[in-house]
């Protein structure tokens, strides 16, 4: 089951600079892991104990995945996830 | 070095007094490579907060695909701190995600409105640029 991931500037460099990659899995959790295998450092830049990171934004056919199952959202074959860190910031601290 | 024309200087400044006492936040798009900030996106402050700011995901994620498609990046992204001085604090450092970008800094605190500053900011460290500002164009 293959799936289309966009990957952003900033974590291309675990991806030889590649814009998409490919991978597979029944939920978001198990893309990473397999996207991890052939891509290694790029699920610790996604999951934080195995939960999305908050400043990190997952998105499957354009839908936040905060609003279906975060980690566990399900996927299926010709799925495409986009991946786009949070724009955020302040003055706070 | 930023060099950014007068009229987006302008227009960060005004969106920032607008927003405040809110943190204002947004991009100037601009042909990927060329360095160049050419169209002003005000985007909304998800957070509506003086301390914090955050672009909405869905408002990031039609962001991206529309600079996407028209071969752009975001070669300013910018933001207002609204009671201390336009200087990247520790949240605006451990969130900075784009290495190439140049960050603009204004302030709208009291004594210091109008101060617009630039920063590079790659792997947690900060280094601060010259800002050079094109009239006439």
């Amino acid at each position: 089951m293959a799936v289309e991931v966009r990957i952003p500037t900033i974590l291309r460099q675990y991806t030889g600079g590649a814009k998409t990659v490919e991978g597979t899995g029944d939920t978001l959790s198990e893309l990473i892991d397999d996207l991890e295998a052939r891509h290694p450092g790029l699920r610790e830049r996604l999951l934080d104990n195995g939960s999305l990171r908050r400043f990190v934004n997952v998105y499957v056919n354009d839908e936040d995945v905060r609003f279906l199952g975060a980690e566990k959202t399900q996927l299926s074959d010709g799925d495409s996830v986009t991946v786009l860190p949070a724009v955020a910031g302040g003055s706070s601290r | 070095m930023l060099r950014i024309r007068r009229d987006l200087v302008d227009a960060i400044l005004a969106h920032a007094r607008r927003d405040h006492p809110d943190e204002a936040c947004g991009v100037i798009a601009g042909p990927a490579g060329s360095d160049r900030p050419e169209r002003f996106i005000a985007m909304l402050n998800a957070a509506r907060s003086p301390t914090f700011y955050e672009f909405d995901s869905m408002d990031l994620l039609r962001l991206y695909k529309e600079m996407d498609a028209n071969d752009e990046e975001p070669v300013v992204i910018y933001h207002s701190h609204t009671a201390t001085e336009a200087y990247p604090s520790r949240t605006d450092i451990s969130y900075a995600n784009e290495p190439g970008a140049h960050y603009v800094l204004v302030s709208t605190r009291d004594g210091a409105d109008g101060e617009f500053r630039s920063f590079r900011i790659v792997d947690g460290e900060v280094t601060e640029e010259e800002v050079s500002v094109l009239d006439g164009e």
